[in-house]
């Protein structure tokens, strides 16, 4: 049944992987950003956003994404105290 | 008319150049045009035995070149069909023995006597593709429905627009419609969504053209595979007109066949 369904909606055909991993690589391609550049962009940003905040450099998610016809830098920087409401439940796991 | 010159290329090998440009320059004579195809690919020369006129040649591309012999006397003329020519590259040396210049000043000679110059570009996007593309002015972007070729095909394109080749047309070839319609394969409209270029032929993978190459005789010596009238169909839309594309979605087989494809036989 998975598989007529899968089959119908074409969810997780090899086809939608390799338009995935192409468009992603092509960003990179196209603006000459290989990912050891935006790992090293990372790095100097972190840096620098540590003089002025407390942030919680294991939970930066730095990414090119594909906005319309642009291409856009996004990251999302969670600030260590944010988490303050969920540090409790951390402690188990 | 006024000649064009066309040089087909890929970044990525091993997708068809060299099978594309025989096929093309035949179909293009067919149609009545005079044409040439130009082995592009110093030291890896392949257009030849494609061609099946590996037997033929006396001087090279690089001859001319040094002033050992005239143009004139590299054209090879295929004796199956009025008005289709050939010039073979040398294969004992290397990318090095032509520079963009000389390959400029060859294309500007051959302007004046062809309707069609195709160049058949080597792999890579060195010496040797910018060579090859130098005295072009328009581009054939060949490609096959693959992560690799596809993000090659992406990168000669951005070159080639830096070239400033007009227009620039993409080939997808050896598509598989069966792995198409399983969604294992990517589409045509896929690749054009990637791809932002004008699509100008497809062609489905043919195990007639291994056969053809065997025998050195490009399939569009005969009209009788996919294949050979895809490329038929290329040289007509080169020339201006509006050819249909096949239908390569794998959908073309009727109800009752994908209904057996679609419960494993």
């Amino acid at each position: 049944m998975f598989e007529f369904l899968s089959r119908l909606f074409s969810v997780g055909k090899s086809k939608e992987v390799a338009k995935e991993r192409l468009q992603l690589v092509l960003i990179h391609d196209r603006n000459d950003i290989a990912p050891e550049k935006l790992e090293a962009l990372k790095v100097d940003m972190v840096k620098l956003l540590k003089k002025y905040l407390d942030i919680d450099e294991k939970g930066i998610d730095m990414n090119l994404e594909r906005r319309n016809r642009s291409v856009a830098l996004v990251a999302n920087i969670p600030l260590k105290s944010s988490q303050r409401p969920v540090r409790g439940r951390k402690k188990n796991g | 008319m006024d000649c064009r010159i066309i040089v087909i290329t890929s970044g990525k090998g091993g997708v068809g150049k060299t099978t594309t440009t025989a096929n093309l320059a035949v179909a293009l004579a067919s149609e009545g045009h005079k044409v040439v195809a130009v082995d592009g690919d110093v030291g890896l020369r392949n257009l030849d035995v494609i061609m099946g006129l590996e037997n033929r040649i006396v001087y090279t591309l690089v001859d001319v070149i040094e002033g050992t012999c005239r143009l004139n006397q590299a054209l090879i003329r295929d004796k199956r069909i009025n008005n289709l020519y050939m010039i073979p590259t040398a294969q004992s040396r290397t990318k090095d023995s032509v520079t963009s210049d000389q390959m400029l000043d060859i294309c500007q000679h051959l302007r004046k006597e062809f309707d069609y110059v195709l160049i058949d570009s080597p792999a890579g996007i060195e010496a040797g593709f910018r060579n090859a593309a130098a005295g072009a002015d328009e581009a054939l972007v060949v490609t096959t429905p693959e992560v690799s070729a596809v993000r090659d095909a992406d990168r000669i394109i951005g070159l080639l627009e830096s070239m400033e080749k007009a227009p620039i047309s993409l080939i997808i070839n050896r598509i598989k419609p069966d792995m198409v319609k399983r969604g294992d394969m990517l589409a045509v409209q896929d690749v054009l969504d990637i791809l932002a270029v004008d699509l100008i032929g497809t062609i489905p993978d043919d195990e007639s053209v291994v056969t053809s190459s065997n025998k050195g005789e490009p399939l569009t010596f005969s009209n009788g595979s996919e294949a050979s009238q895809a490329f038929l169909n290329i040289a007509k839309r080169i020339c201006g007109n509006e050819v249909p594309f096949m239908d390569l979605s794998g959908n073309q087989k009727g109800f009752f066949s994908s209904l057996r494809r679609f419960f494993g036989k």
